[in-house]
């Protein structure tokens, strides 16, 4: 155990170099390769959340819907305006979501604590029934379908997507600046503050920071990577559900970022992967896999409120009343 | 526009609507302002006073005894999860105990699947109430009018409970400062214990009451449950007052807009809340400030 620890440690000092040299040998370690991106794409997604929630200490329930405009913002361009270039895909993903993180954030930020969860829970099921209804557009209940497979654009360079190992590699590089860029936001000052107000929202306030505007600001955030997330499994699959933007997504994100630990870097990753594999060991043998899981994750919550990343690392993500 | 008797039998199935909502954005609200829990479980129970009621029904062949009983099942219910689980929890970050209660209504959503099956049972009403009464100036459902007969008397009694009797005074009194009802020597456990009890037997009594029209699904009360948690927003955070016009507001609101413009039915309840953000921020009846 303290071995295990020494080397999480050690991760947990360099961790954008240890996310790219353990992700690029990922796919070779796990037995099923289409999980290897899954767990890139929803520790894109937890790490969202765990931006808002470890960090900024707000409780979001309703991350569905960043992932959920991510993917049909993508889809959408793709599919329905045929921009035919996966970039305008992405970054049309990115801005629906980065819009609605917007939009939502300004609402939900008018209630603090307890309220705030409820609300995020709220909206993200009111994008599901608009979604649900506005078939022309999102295909309803059938989900969005006929996304084109396209290849990726690099300059002279063209690179397929079709394959799983393709497609991994093309997630991986995106997942990894995603980690970079999340990295550059903890360490300036404005992640400082994001921790200043997790710990001690009062004294942000006396310290002269405009906390809601600090919120607002990390609730975007948070909100892009979420539809960065979306955008990539709609590439994936070639298909956006509906179901992206209900609660479930909202519950699966929460319980992955808990399971690996909030407010650790790596913790939504070494959640995701963990839910996972979960999920596929459990549902070969018990039909109602979700009671084991819903009771791990209570007993999470009861026992081990630092997740498994936060529990190695002897996490010093200390919880306090909001 | 639909005829007038079109539009007063919706005003009537939107207040059974609200009904509905009122018994539980009250039990969340009461448990909410003693504890500060918000309980996501809350949708889970409701579904499984539906549940209890099918199971009763079948068992006595009384609507009756069911009516009673499976409310206190789920009460019972609710008191084991009180004091076993969510006690732990106090002290902890109010999102605590809203994590674990996701946590224990996935465990109930799944386990009634595997009791009861996945698909949806019916839940006769009694035959007494099986037909429709004439008011005079509409025809109405008799089990429909039932329902609102039973709910207003159960809230005229849970007034009376809160405002005239000891323990009344008590939980009131928690709810406002839990610190003095400790130094009077109040064992607030208890109380704690009572009031979750009383909220989740309330959520149990709208699955029933909502049965026959509903019937009994394992996945029901989430939508239910995030719906009540509106109902608790616009009507303002720990107030009952506010719950009680709110739900009743929140199932005009889904009643008409579902006779007008169908689609928007579901969409209208979050434009409402989102609308009450905007404009009193505290929901209508709260206190501004109030555990947050």
């Amino acid at each position: 155990m303290s071995g295990l620890r020494a080397v999480a440690r050690r991760i947990g000092a360099r961790p954008v170099l240890a996310f790219w040299a353990f992700f690029a040998l990922f796919p070779f370690i796990v037995p099923n390769r289409t999980m290897a991106t899954q767990v890139l794409i929803f520790g894109l997604l937890a790490m969202g959340f765990n931006l808002l929630y470890g960090y900024t200490g707000l409780l979001s329930f309703g991350h569905a819907a960043y992932y959920g405009l991510g993917a049909y913002g993508c889809g959408i361009a793709l599919a329905k305006l045929h921009v035919g270039s996966l970039w305008l895909g992405l970054a049309s993903g990115l801005l629906l979501a980065g819009l609605g993180g917007l939009v939502i954030g300004f609402f939900c930020l008018r209630r603090r604590g307890i309220y705030f969860a409820m609300l995020t829970l709220a909206f993200a099921q009111m994008l599901y029934f608009i979604a649900f209804h506005l078939a022309d557009w999102t295909g309803g209940d059938d989900g969005l379908r006929g996304i084109p497979q396209l290849t990726l654009g690099l300059g002279p360079w063209q690179y397929s997507i079709e394959t799983t190992l393709g497609f991994y590699y093309f997630a991986y590089v995106l997942v990894g600046l995603a980690v970079v860029a999340l990295k550059r936001i903890l360490d300036s000052p404005f992640g400082a503050v994001l921790r200043a107000i997790r710990e001690n929202t009062s004294r942000a306030v006396a310290c002269g920071y405009d906390v809601n505007r600090v919120k607002h600001l990390s609730f975007v955030f948070s909100a892009c990577f979420a539809g960065l997330a979306g955008s990539l499994d709609a590439l994936r699959l070639t298909v956006v559900p509906v179901e992206s933007l209900f609660w479930t997504t909202s519950g699966q994100t929460v319980m992955m970022t808990l399971l690996g630990g909030a407010g650790t870097f790596f913790g939504p990753f070494v959640g995701a992967a963990t839910f996972l594999v979960l999920e596929e060991r459990l549902s070969l043998v018990l039909e109602a896999w979700p009671i084991v899981l819903g009771a791990i994750f209570s007993a999470f919550v009861l026992f081990l409120p630092k997740g498994i990343w936060g529990t190695l690392t002897g996490g010093i993500h200390g919880r306090q009343s909001a | 526009m639909p005829e007038f008797s079109t539009l007063l039998a919706q005003v009537f199935t939107g207040l059974v609507l609200g009904m509905i909502y009122v018994l539980l954005a009250i039990g969340l609200s009461l448990i909410f302002g003693l504890m500060t829990v918000v309980n996501f479980a809350h949708g889970a129970l409701y579904m499984l006073g539906a549940y209890f009621g099918v199971f009763l029904l079948g068992y006595t062949r009384s609507f009756w005894v069911a009516l009673i009983v499976a409310p206190l099942m789920v009460g019972a219910l609710g008191l084991l999860m009180e004091r076993f689980l969510i006690r732990r929890l106090y002290g902890r970050s109010p999102d605590d105990p809203l994590l674990l209660t996701f946590g224990l209504s996935l465990i109930l959503i799944e386990g009634v699947k595997v009791f009861w099956g996945k698909i949806g049972l019916t839940l006769d009403p009694p035959r007494g109430l099986a037909g429709a009464v004439d008011l005079g100036f509409m025809i109405f459902p008799a089990y429909r009018l039932f329902l609102i007969v039973i709910t207003v008397a159960v809230l005229i009694a849970l007034y009376l409970f809160l405002g005239r009797t000891n323990i009344g005074l008590i939980i009131r009194a928690g709810s406002r400062d839990p610190l003095m009802v400790r130094a009077l020597g109040i064992d607030l456990g208890r109380v704690w214990l009572v009031v979750f009890g009383i909220g989740t037997a309330l959520a149990g009594l709208a699955g029933i009451l909502a049965g026959p029209m509903r019937g009994a699904e394992a996945e029901m009360g989430v939508s239910m449950v995030i719906e009540s948690f509106v109902v608790i927003v616009v009507g303002g955070m720990g107030s009952l007052l506010g719950a009680v016009v709110a739900g009743l507001l929140i199932g005009q609101v889904v009643g008409l807009t579902t006779l007008f413009v169908p689609k928007l039915a579901e969409i209208m309840v979050f434009l409402v809340m989102a609308v009450v953000l905007l404009v009193r921020p505290s929901g209508l009846f709260g206190e501004a400030g109030l555990a947050e």
